[in-house]
This record gives C-alpha cells, structure tokens and sequence, in this order.
C-alpha cells in the first residue's frame, strides 16, 4: 500500500487549493490511501441539510452502534468539510497534525 | 435525528383500493400527516427544481406517536405440541455451519421460556462452545458446556441429550473433516437433579430463544448464524451410533421409532414452511426469510442445482439481520378515490423538526389507462436497493467511487438501527451476501428529498414531464411481474427511469412480448435490464437475488447456490443466461463511474433519415449534454453500449456516443475477461455510451440513451436544453400512431 511522505505539504496544499478533484497522480496516491482507512473510525461527513450544511462524524467501530458527531465542526461549503476530512485522516494515516 | 418513519401495506395502487399507513416515532409523541404528489424530488436548493402538490386526504391531521419495534433476525417456529411438553429423556441433534460461533449466546434448537427459567436449550455459550441447558420451572438452571470454541464455517453435528431419570445432561459435537484439518469431536457430561425439565408454553424454536417484544408481541432473541440441517428431537437417550443413524438419515423414524420430530428444510424450498417428515407432523414456519436452497452438511458437488438433490441441499442459512416483515401496526388508512389521477405519492409525516415521506405509486384504474405514455417505475430495482448500507459498510466504498462518505441522516439511521434490515448490495453480519429484500418495512432510500438514485433520481424524469406538460401514467415493476405484455399492450409507448436494473423473467417476459410485438420502448437510463431476480408467489414483497459468476456483483455468491428458492431458476446476469439487454434494448452495460460524467456528439448514423425525428431543432456539430447535475454530463453513473456480440439488432441506429468520461470510470467485470492498464475512462475506447434506435417488425421501436445521468440533464438551463430537446423530440414521435417502418 502507498507510504504517504508527510512532509510532502505540497500535495496538501494542492488538496486544499481543490479538494473537489481532479487530482495529480501522485495525490491521488495519497488521497486514495486515505480514503482505504479501515470503516472503525474513519472521518466522514453527515449531511444535515440538503446542499447546505455538512458535519463531521466518525464512524464506530461496529454495526448499529453511534456514530460520534464531532463538536462543533459544521460546514456550510461541503468542499470545506472535505478539508476537515482530509486533514483528520492525513493525521491518523501519518501521525502529523495539518491544524 | 431521525423521529419518524413509516411504511405501507403496498406500494403500488389502485383507485378504490387501501393504503394502510404504518407509523413509528422515534422521541416524538405527536406527528402530523398529510398526502402530498411528488413532482420531482431533488430537494438541493441550488438546484431549483424540488416540486410537490398536497392534495386533500381525509387523513390529513394529528396523530399520537409510538414507538413501534422491529423482530429482526430470521428463525424457525414449530407451535407447541403435547409431544415437547411431555418429553422425559430426550435426544436433540442437528448439522449445523456456524458463521459467527464467538458473537455470543445463541439458539440452535430452543423450547425455552424465562422468568423462571422452562424448557431445554441447545446453544452456542458466550464462549463460542455448543452448550445445553435445562431449565426446572423452579429458578434452577443446569448448563453444560463443551467449552471449546466450535470451528466456523465447518458442519458439526451437535446433540444434546437429557436423561431425566438419571438426572445427566450431556452435549456431544461430531465435526465433519476437512482435508487438511483436524477437528475432534468432544463431548461434556454435568450431573444434575433428575426430573422432567419444566412444561413451557413456548414453541420449539431453531436459531432464536423466545423473547416478548415492547408491544407484547413474542419475538425473538439470541439468534444464530448460520446454516442448520436436519434438526431432530428423539425421546430418550440416544447412543452414539443411534445419534449417527438419525441425524444421516432422511426418514429417521424408519429406524428409530421414538423420533418426535425430523425436520427438513428442502422441503418447501421457496416458502416459509418448514416440514416435519416424521408421522407427528410438526410441522411450523419461518420467520424473517432465512435462505432456502443452501448446500447442507452432505453436499458433494455433484448437483449445483437443488432441484436436483434436494437431499443435498436440506439447510436453511439463518442470519441475525433478516427481516421480511417489519409487522408493524396500522396508524391509519386511506381509500385511494377514483379521481386520484396515476401519478407518484407520498404520505407526508412530520414530528418536531423531523420529516419523512412515505412513498407509493398510483395506477390508473385496473383494467384501464389514462394515457398513451407509462412511465413504468422501476419498483423491483427499488427493492433490491431497498436500506443500502455499502457505504458505510464497505472499506472499498470510497475508492469505488471516488468520492469521501458523505453520510444522509437516513443512512446514521440505518447505521443505528440494524433491525430494519439490508439491501440486496450488502453482506450480513457473518459475511454472507444478502439475497432478500423486503418492501414491507420502513425503505430509506425511496423517498423524495433523498439522494438522486434509483427512485429519487427517477423523479427527475417526473419532474420534466411535469414541465413539459406530457401526460403519463405510471405503473410499476411488480405491475408488469404480475400482468406481462397485456400490462404494457395498452399502451403507445413505455418509459424507463434511470436505473432498471433488475428484471424477473415474467418481467423480462413481457417486456420482450410488448417490443415484439407493436410496443415502443423508451430507455431513458444505464445499467438496465441486468440482472434476473424472482418475486415470491408465496409470499409478497419481497425480492429474492443471487449473484453467481460475473457482473457488478459487490460480493461473491456462496458457490453450488446459484438457483432461486422463490422459483427454481438459475440467477445472474441475464447476458450469462443468453439473453443480453442488448438484444433487448440495442445496448448493455460497458462501464461504471460516480465522480464526473461525458457528453454525446453526433455520429453519421445520426443523419439517417429513420432517425431525424430525435434530433430536430439539433445543430449537426452540437455537444449533447456537457452539462448536468449528476457528474455534470448527460453520459454517466452507469453507461452502456452496443454490441453486436451480445445480440444488439443488425438494423440498429448508433445515433450519438459519449466522450469525456473520468479515471475514474471503470470496465464493468463482465466486460473484461482480464483487469490490465487501460480500463479507465480516459484510456479505454469501450467505455461510453451509445445513444440508439432501431424499429420493431410490429411498427414499434425502440430508442435507448444508455446512461443513468442523462436525467440529471434534462433541468438544465430551465428544461431548455438539447438533452430536454431529443427526449420530447422522441417521445412525441413515439406518441405518433404512425407505424415505424423496418428498413430493407
Ligand atoms: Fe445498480
């Protein structure tokens, strides 16, 4: 599987210039990677109100159980979500906070 | 966040006819309903185009809420019987293939009431190990356990045997061997008090304990998972070659007078009920459609078919996410009136902030038509996709399709709740594909204001007729499954929705009779026309799929159950069984892609003169479709494409094909017999769609779009759009008596 090289901030910067896609190749590694985090625990986005509102949650670990909304992080651009999820995941996948 | 869901008796009906309307509250203790005409229901303001009507119902107004519980988990009932009530010593023994034998407690074989504790069970522990208990009807409960794991997924027979004038309690599990393992039987003794087990009046159970659900009803717990052969229950206490001599043979009173019940789940294959061979005739049901027609312990390969060796095929596979019907009580009713024209409905239910609409389509009066045009609702596929948890089931979701899980509040829902069940694209909780899929429960994809797939994607072509004043009437999948050609023969001309992906051979049948016969048929979707599923005769609403070989399939099928237990045929792709939807409809599946769509230039086939009806007012160099709102093009989703292999008509019209798909999009399985390099979108020359046409012997035709998104298309620009042009353009000329005539 893809190693993602952290200090690579030139492909977060390009993610977050255009977290709707298309990407470059070698961000599409990355982004692919993140998108292959095991379902427990993965940063995903609930949307609240159709076209308008987007919130963070994080997925349990197991079926029927809760899922974890996130405090305070709601989004009224769904492409701003998407960075939150990015940014969350990059730093499960890798260890280093983007905040 | 969700307060409040619902479902009907039906969902599809006739004037006169009644709706009844079952509610459940979730927090709330008041709702309001109201019925409402779904014009079009993509409720994205940006968009612009979500319509509903409310029209007067006498139900209209205010109602108590309640919350209403849901018995999920599939399990067999034998009623009681003077026959388990007066047992002394006995024997009980069954095959069984535990999927999940570490989950916890479950019931294999139960005739168990609590509080105090009656009855007998045979179980698998919290350990994972076969275990027997007995209850005295006095608070004492005796257990005795193997206390070692059972092997999953490998058939063991498991006995339990209580010696009542001894007082023993025994459990004994005989694993049949694989090559290359080496399980050992074992057994476990415990001496308890001697005595009858307690009377109880529950019903002898397998793959479930009794339970008394919140509204008094009995339910169920415990479940099991797995497959289960040839239970048995013999008076006294078997020995070890006696046990051998019940559990192999298929008539086991033959030789053992004291067995009480032999159960045998080929028989009744496609039903619920569940046979007693034995002369007591105890017999019972099923429970939540545990899956009949499974290979059992004695399987030996040479049959895939269980027609064929039903001896081989006596299991039934219980899950504990079954469901068949939610059962829920009736909140209200509603006599559809005579003057309700065809069209596609909803009861509007609303508690606190919390809305749901429960959806149900009406045809014109039986017998008659109210137009020239059906839209024929794709209610079958509406089934199969019925709950859909692949999402936020499956890791893979996301890089299949290319986007990051964006969660509706109807999808924490179904995350939360587990007893509502799952669609026909899901895996249960053992791993196992899921092969049913009920409309009798709340659906949370099958609403307006959902996402724009399948139904609520289907409105958009709703919504445009609306726009464009065309008259239509609608009737559904199930319509057809029951009435065949003489449905569709009243009518000038059928439309497709989006996605009619799944069709039972009466279906197939029909639609096939109708275009050979005067019909005309316009697709206006992708992925159409593929897979053959069955409706069950026996009981309704629900829809039965496997998914053998090929295709876009999401799981594999448990090999040597490839058959349909609703009616014995062999399921899959219809391509597979030498009848391609391109000899159906001129095109079939190629490619599959959700991130971005393509558009459709004209090609030379285009200037014929059979087919300058579809593009009147079209500029000769015009892009058709670079604009949209699923993927931004009129081509994409699911795309599909002639090909004269698979038996699209030699007369056929390529009129336009599409450019410009994604990386992202991929060759469907069945269209590669080898993943390689260049299966992508930007890469591979067969990934497109084919617009088409071609005419009927009978003076029918047939056009095809070939895409799921072309109906995200038709809004655009305020309806006015090429996309909106070629399909009024086609629909008026469909409309027109005139015969089409086949060229020489
Ligand atoms: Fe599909």
């Amino acid at each position: 599987m893809h190693k993602i090289d952290p200090s690579r901030m030139d492909l977060v910067e390009e993610f977050r210039n255009n977290p709707d896609g298309p990407y470059s190749p070698e961000l599409t590694l990355v982004v692919n990677r993140l998108r292959l985090m095991p379902m427990a625990d993965r940063h995903i986005l609930v949307c609240t109100r159709r076209g308008r509102e987007w919130v963070l949650a994080k997925m349990p670990s197991t079926r029927g159980t809760k899922l974890e909304l996130i405090e305070g992080q709601v989004f009224d651009e769904y492409s701003r979500g998407v960075w939150e999820v990015f940014k969350r995941r990059w730093q499960t996948v890798t260890g280093v906070d983007l905040a | 966040m969700k307060k409040i869901l619902g479902y009907l008796n039906a969902w599809v009906i006739a004037p006169g006819e009644v709706l009844k309307v079952k509610v459940s509250t979730y927090g709330s203790e008041r709702y309001h309903a109201d019925l409402v005409r779904v014009i079009c229901g993509d409720a994205n303001p940006d968009h612009g185009i979500y319509r509903e009507e409310e029209i007067d119902a006498p139900f209209s107004g205010e109602y108590t809420g309640r919350l209403q519980p849901i018995d999920c988990g599939s399990y067999a009932v034998l009623p009681n019987s003077p026959e388990f009530t007066t047992l002394d010593s006995f024997t009980v023994q069954a095959w069984i293939w535990p999927t999940t034998p570490d989950k916890g407690e479950q019931g294999i074989i139960t005739h168990w009431q609590d509080d105090p504790a009656h009855g007998f069970a045979l179980l698998i522990d919290d350990s994972g190990a076969l275990a027997m208990k007995v209850g005295d009807g006095s608070g004492n409960v005796s257990e005795v356990s193997i206390d070692k794991p059972l092997a999953t997924r490998r058939w063991h027979l498991v006995s339990g045997l209580y010696d009542a004038k001894s007082g023993q309690i025994s459990v004994c599990q005989e694993p049949i061997n694989v090559d290359h393992e080496n399980h050992q039987a074992a057994i476990a003794t415990k001496q308890i008090n001697p005595g009858k087990v307690g009377t109880t009046d529950s019903p002898l159970m397998f793959a479930a304990f009794p339970m008394m659900q919140a509204n008094g009803k009995p339910g169920s717990q415990c479940h099991f998972n797995g497959k289960i052969d040839r239970p048995r229950l013999t008076a006294g206490i078997l020995s070890a070659a006696e046990r051998s001599v019940v559990a192999w043979d298929a008539l086991p009173h033959e030789r053992n007078r004291h067995v009480i019940g032999a159960w045998d789940f080929s028989h009744d294959i496609g039903t619920d009920v569940v046979s007693d061979v034995s002369p007591n005739g105890l017999h019972g049901y099923t429970v939540n459609l545990p899956s009949r027609g499974c290979k059992g312990y004695n399987w030996s390969g040479a049959e895939q078919d269980w027609k064929q060796a039903p001896q081989e095929y006596g299991a039934a596979h219980f899950h504990d996410d079954d469901l068949y019907d939610a059962g829920w009580e009736t909140d209200f009713e509603y006599i559809v009136p005579d003057d309700l024209r065809s069209g596609v409905y909803a009861v509007r239910l609303k508690a606190d902030d919390d809305e749901w609409y429960v959806t149900f389509f009406v045809r014109p009066p039986r017998g008659t038509t109210t137009s020239k045009l059906a839209f024929l609702a794709s209610t079958v596929t509406y089934m199969a996709y019925s709950n859909y948890h692949w999402l936020f089931h499956e890791r893979f979701s996301e890089v299949t399709e290319a986007m990051w899980a964006t969660l509706e509040k109807t999808e924490v829902f179904l995350q939360e709740h587990n007893e509502l069940g799952l669609s026909t694209y899901d895996t249960h909780s053992d791993g196992s594909g899921v092969r049913y899929a009920s409309r009798l429960r709340p659906v949370l994809n099958m609403a307006a204001k959902t996402p724009l797939w399948s139904f609520n994607a289907d409105t958009l072509i709703m919504g445009w007729l609306e726009n464009q004043g065309i008259e239509y009437d609608v009737i559904t999948d199930e319509d057809l499954h029951q009435e065949g050609a003489s449905l569709l023969d009243q009518y000038q001309a059928v439309l497709t929705g989006t996605h009619p992906e799944y069709y039972t051979t009466p279906m197939w049948d029909g639609m096939r009779a109708y275009l050979a016969r005067k019909g005309r048929l316009i697709y206006l979707g992708g992925n159409g026309f593929i897979w053959r599923c069955a409706l069950s005769s026996e009981m309704p609403g629900i829809l039965e799929l496997r998914r053998p070989e090929d295709g876009i399939r999401y799981r594999d099928e448990e090999p040597g159950e490839s058959y349909l237990e609703f009616t014995g045929e062999y399921g899959g792709l219809w391509r597979r069984l030498g009848m391609p939807p391109q000899a159906l409809v001129g095109v079939g599946t190629v490619a599959v892609g959700f991130d971005a769509s393509g558009y459709y230039k004209r090609k030379e086939a285009s200037f014929d003169s059979r087919a300058s009806f579809i593009f009147e007012g079209i500029g000769d160099d015009e892009v058709i479709g670079d604009f949209g709102i699923v993927g931004g093009g009129a081509s994409g989703g699911e795309i599909d494409a002639v090909d004269p292999m698979m038996g699209t008509p030699s007369h056929t019209l390529v009129v336009a094909s599409s450019e410009g798909h994604s990386e992202n999009t991929y060759l469907a399985p069945d269209e590669c017999g080898f993943n390689h390099s260049a299966m992508n979108g930007t890469q591979n020359p067969n990934v497109r769609a084919d617009m088409t046409f071609f005419e009927t012997p009978g003076g029918g035709g047939v056009f095809s779009v070939g895409s799921i998104s072309w109906s995200g298309s038709l809004s655009h620009n305020d309806y006015d759009n090429n996309v909106s042009r070629i399909t009024r353009n086609v629909i008026r000329r469909f409309l027109d008596n005139k015969p089409f005539v086949m060229p020489d």
